[in-house]
């Protein structure tokens, strides 16, 4: 066994140990297929947790995505996201010769799954924000891979904005049935859909915690 | 009988515990023959909720094995985790708020490594009061730092209850193991093991009875199962197996008779006590199924012992005059 191998499991151990990290798959089961896995974003951890909730056999080829700026800064981060997460990197500032989307186009091709928050920002308000375009362009151009939403829960209650150390609260990450772009869809109707399914897989006990303020 | 008495304490706890994973051998067989036979669907769902109250068993069981055979800082450790999971799930379902998130720190990791410090190094008279009255005040003190007024109090209580529950009352269990009884040396697993099967058997004895009795519940809306004769019957089926197994603790039949009761009438309750506070955080089962927060049912399980154990624990200390 690596170090690497021996820091993923030190870390989804931890991750189990404060959150418990379920996956519940309510609409497909977990298989090595290729996927975009896209769930709604609240918190540092979230990435964690889908990648503790993932059977050990798909973690290998799921790949978060990491801004290069922060996660190459320092050697630690670095070495964690190349060599424990396999992160694909993505430039935050955008220039005009390159598309950002090319990181994920590429290991898109090369076979592998991502995980993706489409919200590009996490949100504190419980309901996820718009969805960016991103997901709907390699949804286009990657018709084949299965497009699975996942909602995070609990997990803002774990490591709320401005703490550092997590408290131990149960979450749960539940994954929904695969959808797809239908033909000639509209841009910003598959993205209003996506989110919807995320939003639809919030348990109901936290619905009614939302609305219950 | 003679000559068991004559056996060093370690090798009475070992037949205790190899007389405990016998029977529950035996049941399990009993459970796996059943399964070949039984076919209707109402059966088949019953024998699955007896099969996972067996496994539910038989982890109980091996963690008190554990626990003997490890020692007295393998049964702090361990109780010490059972208490962080028991801890994690009450947290979990009792829906707590932004500005609880540093008193939530000191709790899980100031307060519970330190309360079973406290008890593997059998500082029983500072470990009876640290949480009532230290702890009672740090954690108000550092919710008002955190700077949120809103619902100070409710919020508070429920932190404060949690602790008293998870870590205090839970804590108390291994406390048992470690309580010296003069004569008696080594053998405080018996003395767990004695208020384990008297709770444990007062709660069974409890819900056969309401099952069988259908009598009308006293708190409808919090257990509709729970009624006076259930629960009379209840503490005396404890109370009875207690008296059956006085020679194994250092009572007399009359002590043990006592001690049971009071074991069993404080784990019954605590029970009720619990369905309450489901039902005010709104679940039915800790387990629940349908719960996504993914809770184990693990604080179903140990509620009655967290409330017996503090009793029994105190009322055996003070009342034989112990000093550690």
């Amino acid at each position: 066994m690596t170090r690497a191998d021996a820091m993923g499991l030190l870390l989804s151990f931890i991750a189990r140990l404060i959150t418990g990290a379920q996956g519940h798959w309510k609409g497909c089961p977990p298989k090595a297929e290729q996927r975009i896995y896209f769930a709604n974003h609240q918190s540092h951890l979230d990435w964690v947790l889908i990648w503790a909730a993932l059977p050990r056999e798909l973690r290998a080829t799921t790949r978060p995505i990491a801004a290069r700026d922060y996660w190459t800064a320092g050697r630690f981060k670095h070495w964690l996201t190349r060599e424990v997460f396999n992160a694909v990197y993505v430039a935050r500032q955008r220039t005009d010769d390159q598309d950002p989307l090319e990181p994920l186009v590429d290991a898109l091709r090369n076979g592998d799954s991502l995980v993706i928050f489409p919200e590009g920002t996490r949100s504190n308000k419980g309901l996820p924000q718009p969805f960016k375009s991103g997901l709907y362009h390699l949804a286009e151009q990657f018709p084949q891979v299965q497009l699975i939403p996942a909602w995070i829960d609990n997990v803002q209650r774990v490591m709320p904005k401005g703490e550092v150390v997590p408290v131990p609260i149960l979450c749960t990450v539940t994954f929904g049935a695969p959808i797809t772009l239908a033909p000639g869809e509209d841009k910003r109707a598959f993205l209003d859909r996506a989110r919807a399914a995320v939003v639809a897989l919030q348990p109901v006990e936290s619905q009614l915690q939302a609305a219950g303020g | 009988m003679s000559t068991l008495k004559t056996w060093s304490a370690d090798q009475q706890v070992a037949l205790l515990f190899v007389i405990l994973f016998g029977v529950l051998l035996l049941a399990s067989a009993a459970v796996a023959l059943l399964t070949l036979r039984e076919r209707s669907g109402a059966q088949l769902d019953q024998h699955d909720r007896l099969r996972r109250e067996l496994g539910a068993v038989w982890a109980g069981a091996v963690v008190f094995w554990a626990a003997w055979v490890s020692g007295p800082v393998g049964a702090t450790v361990l109780f010490g985790v059972v208490s962080f999971l028991a801890l994690r799930e009450y947290v979990t379902l009792v829906k707590t708020r932004r500005g609880d998130h540093r008193s939530l720190l000191l709790a899980f990791f100031g307060v519970l490594p330190l309360q079973y410090v406290l008890v593997a190094n059998r500082n029983f008279d500072l470990f009876s009061v640290f949480i009532p009255v230290y702890v009672f005040l740090a954690i108000p003190v550092v919710s008002a730092l955190a700077g949120d007024p809103q619902r100070f109090l409710e919020r508070n209580a429920k932190i404060q209850w949690g602790i008293m529950v998870c870590i205090y009352g839970l804590g108390h269990a291994p406390a048992l193991v470690l309580l010296d009884f003069p004569g008696h040396g080594g053998r405080g697993a018996f003395l767990l093991f004695f208020l384990v099967v008297v709770t444990v058997g007062a709660q069974l004895a409890q819900t056969a009875a309401s099952r069988r009795l259908r009598r009308r519940p006293v708190a409808r809306h919090i257990d509709r199962s729970f009624s006076l004769r259930a629960w009379g019957i209840g503490i005396a089926a404890g109370a009875a197996l207690g008296l059956a197994l006085f020679w194994i603790t250092p009572f007399k039949p009359g002590q043990a008779l006592a001690m049971a009761t009071i074991a069993a009438a404080a784990g019954t309750l605590g029970e009720l006590v619990m369905s309450a506070l489901k039902r005010d955080a709104g679940v039915r089962y800790w387990g629940n199924t349908s719960s996504v927060t993914g809770a184990v049912g693990l604080l179903d399980r140990v509620a009655p012992l967290c409330f017996a154990a503090p009793v029994f624990f105190h009322s055996v200390r003070w009342y034989f005059q112990l000093k550690p």
